[in-house]
């Protein structure tokens, strides 16, 4: 079989996974219930949500063991989402000035 | 298929020079089973969608002028007369990040032929993904009866219903789906059907199921904590 089929990594490792996305889980919770504020907020959650969404992505999705060919297929369209939040978000700023300009609040 | 051996040699390449020679050599682009790369070509349609409802909240949140009601002090629950923010939110992350490391586990024991583990991980799986199912529902009955319609509702700005239901409504159905797929794979699994077989079956579920915890991941960043 495969290079990725075969491959076996021991439990300990998925338990050991499981266990960091728990504390990185309790530690944005953390940033909530302290009622953290301001940029520092925004900072932690996307600090801890990356780390999240990579530990699964590369161990538990194994993509970390998979080959170049498909990390690319799976990774270079994300440019697109990317290209699009910075596009919406213009827009969004554009939208609330133009109502701010028209409505009458 | 018997090519495999010779075919598995080919796969080792490593690096950049690997990727050319898996797209420019005379095989099969992707060296694994047509299944599993279908799944990941669905995850990643499916995390456009995702990324196009977060975005357009993302939109909405920005050019609303009335303020957005704070996710904080919506979700939060009443425990032993105080009121602890987010507590079923977190509740339910705890929950599916836990789905997601039995999940892990029942495609370890299926690539070591462990059958009955596999099925037993895999029930447990789709056990607490059903669990995660009815909290949301609890969820959504609450915020109902408090007033929140994809229309409007009691704090601010209107857009926070409709970008609510949309975004966690579209996650439960694919924590649904994903319950009844489980069930499925562990059924025909325990049934023997894949006895002798290869088990890539667990590992193509368990992608699907790992990404419904990925999109949850992005959901309670940027709807919950935000």
């Amino acid at each position: 079989m495969s290079e990725t089929a075969s491959q076996q990594h021991p439990i300990g490792l998925y338990l050991k996974i499981w266990l960091l996305l728990f504390v990185f889980s309790a530690f944005s919770y953390a940033v909530d219930y302290y009622q953290v504020q301001g940029a520092l907020r925004w900072t932690l959650i996307l600090i801890f949500m990356f780390l999240k969404a990579g530990l699964i992505i590369s161990i538990f999705m194994h993509v970390q063991w998979e080959r170049l060919s498909l990390k690319y297929v799976l990774f270079l369209p994300l440019t697109a989402i990317a290209v699009l939040i910075i596009l919406m978000a213009i827009e969004g700023d554009y939208t609330y000035l133009t109502r701010l300009l028209f409505f009458d609040r | 298929m018997t090519s495999e051996t010779d075919k598995s040699a080919t796969y080792t390449e490593p690096g950049v020079a690997g990727l050319v020679s898996d797209w420019a050599a005379d095989r099969q682009t992707f060296d694994m089973p047509w299944g599993k790369i279908m799944m990941w070509i669905f995850l990643l349609s499916d995390t456009f969608i995702f990324s196009v409802f977060l975005t357009s909240y993302m939109n909405v949140r920005i050019s609303a002028t009335d303020p957005w009601p704070n996710a904080s002090e919506v979700f939060a629950l009443q425990m032993f007369g105080e009121y602890v923010p987010l507590l079923l939110i977190a509740i339910m992350t705890f929950i599916l990040i836990t789905s997601s490391g039995t999940m892990a586990m029942a495609v370890n024991y299926a690539y070591r032929g462990d059958i009955k583990k596999t099925v037993w991980l895999i029930f447990a799986t789709a056990l607490f993904g059903a669990s995660f199912v009815g909290m949301q529902a609890f969820e959504w009955s609450k915020l109902i009866e408090e007033g929140v319609r994809p229309w409007g509702n009691p704090w601010g700005a209107s857009q926070f219903g409709s970008a609510f239901f949309m975004i966690t409504g579209f996650h439960g159905l694919h924590v649904t789906g994903g319950v009844i797929y489980l069930l499925w794979t562990a059924r025909r699994v325990n049934s023997g059907y894949y006895e002798g077989k290869d088990l890539a079956i667990v590992e193509i579920a368990g992608l699907y199921w790992h990404f419904v915890d990925l999109v949850w991941v992005f959901i309670f960043a940027f709807f919950y904590l935000w």
